[in-house]
């Protein structure tokens, strides 16, 4: 579904990812994580071109996606065969970013209408189908400042989902909420995993990536240090970076 | 000093009335130019093709490098010379929307930058092109952000439009300035003109406060009632 072959990416001098190869099969949920500057989330960005990498290739479901090779420079496809790939894969971000001036039921028709050109009636019913399954059936008048932060969150879930995109990405879904409000976005999430969406979660919550995930990758300065199940990487962590940083995170909590 | 003199407000109310009216006019032909013709060059002045943002900053620059006086002077009086003839109201029209369209573009382009990074991304994530997210989530909000400023503009450029007599448009300031001439009642003409400008100034100061007001809410449901 999803595969990154030997992708770098440099901020100037900076390299932050440095060659990462991982492939993502429909169904999967992946979880990554690792320290913060590790370069995660420019890898999740990559995967939907919000990133343009320096080096390396992104296939969607089998093809090249974004950009082609000219030489050594990446050269970025037109705007509409971008769009078209990106149309696939929702994006959760962190600080939610919905539309500040469209309701809520406003941010989840705005894309199927302008984005993907469907008619607005049958937008509205897919929105309101979204809402609900989000748990916000009666909250789709409210605008974003009216709402909670799990709540903003849930709607920019609904918002990717009423696209019916092939996979999801979330970038540090639950970081910007208070502690009590993360429970209702990780259900959320975790009925889409039993619907068997494919997904690939940038999270610091390890207990949700313990129980929800297939696969956990670990990145530390712009590599797979460590991958694989749940339990081999986080109770028999074999590289030693790895281990470092769960024995930091599992003291904390 | 004598107080006002009602003759001379009998015999020429009619025609600083008239000056007003040129003035109200003025000010809604240019600013509605402005405020519309200021967003794409607020673009050309964020391209991505350095050839299009070199013009835009030019252009710019040299708006609001000069006075207003003398670039209305130049478009009346020196253009001709290149076969650009205009009557004075085009040239003022002209000279008033060049420059009303730099500054304004300068106001939108803050507001555009001001919009949070993540709102184009989210609109790409969505599958929207960069047109399509500019017109529909960027320009709502910044046109919000932008609103109090621009109202200000408003207001700055209806006493600006009396600027337009050094071209010879007949609006409120020209008239006074020849009627008072004419009359020798400076007292009584400039009291007047000042007292109409104000008649309109200040409601259209009241309603740019309204606006300013109404954008700094967030956005939220109307309360019923």
């Amino acid at each position: 579904m999803i595969e990154l072959i030997d992708i770098h990416k440099s901020f100037g001098s900076a390299e932050v990812l440095r060659g990462i190869n991982l492939s993502i099969s429909a169904g999967e949920v992946v979880c990554i994580i690792g320290p913060s500057g590790s370069g995660k989330s420019t890898l999740l960005r990559c995967i939907n071109f919000l990133e343009q990498p320096t080096s390396g290739t992104i296939l969607i479901e089998g093809e090249k996606a974004y950009y082609d090779h000219v030489g050594a420079v990446l050269k970025a496809r037109p705007e509409k065969d971008i769009a078209h790939v990106r149309r696939k894969l929702g994006m959760v971000f962190q600080d939610f970013a919905l539309f500040p001036h469209l309701s809520a039921i406003g941010n989840v028709i705005e894309g199927q209408i302008y984005g993907l050109g469907i008619p607005r009636v049958e937008a509205l019913q897919r929105a309101s189908m979204m809402l609900e399954r989000v748990g916000l059936a009666g909250h789709g008048d409210h605008y974003p400042a009216e709402l909670s932060g799990g709540q903003k969150q849930r709607v920019a879930i609904a918002r990717s989902l009423a696209l019916s995109p092939k996979a999801m990405l979330f970038d540090e879904p639950t970081s910007a909420l208070d502690p009590e409000l993360v429970g209702e976005v990780l259900d959320v999430m975790k009925n889409l995993s039993g619907d068997g969406m494919t997904m690939v979660i940038v999270t610091h919550e390890m207990a949700f990536a313990r129980e929800v995930a297939d696969r956990v990758v670990f990145v530390d300065r712009g590599k797979i240090v460590e991958e694989g199940s749940p339990e081999s990487v986080f109770d028999n962590p074999q590289n030693e970076r790895t281990q470092t940083f769960l024995a930091r995170i599992m003291r904390r909590s | 000093m004598e107080l006002l003199n009602l003759d001379v407000v009998r015999e020429y109310g009619g025609a600083l009335l008239q000056g007003l009216a040129i003035t109200v006019v003025l000010t809604l032909i240019v600013i509605t130019i402005a405020l519309v013709l200021a967003i794409p060059v607020a673009l050309i002045r964020m391209s991505p093709i350095f050839l299009l943002r070199t013009i835009g900053s030019i252009y710019v620059e040299v708006i609001r490098g000069t006075p207003l006086l003398l670039q209305l002077a130049y478009i009346y009086y020196v253009m001709p010379g290149f076969g650009l003839n205009l009557d004075p109201l085009s040239a003022a029209i002209l000279g008033l929307s060049l420059n009303y369209t730099a500054y304004m573009s300068e106001v939108y382009r803050g507001g555009i930058l001001a919009v949070p990074k993540h709102q184009w991304e989210a609109a790409a994530t969505v599958g929207m092109t960069k047109a399509v997210a500019f017109y529909r989530i960027i320009l709502p909000q910044a046109l919000r952000i932008v609103t109090p400023t621009l109202g200000n503009y408003f207001i700055s450029l209806f006493k600006d439009t009396a600027l337009a007599s050094v071209v010879t448009v007949q609006e409120l300031t020209f008239t006074g300035q020849i009627i008072s001439a004419r009359s020798y009642q400076y007292f009584t003409v400039y009291t007047v003109t000042g007292i109409l400008y104000l008649s309109v100034g200040y409601p259209a100061a009241l309603f740019v406060r309204w606006l300013e007001k109404r954008a700094d809410s967030s956005y939220r449901r109307k309360k019923p009632g």
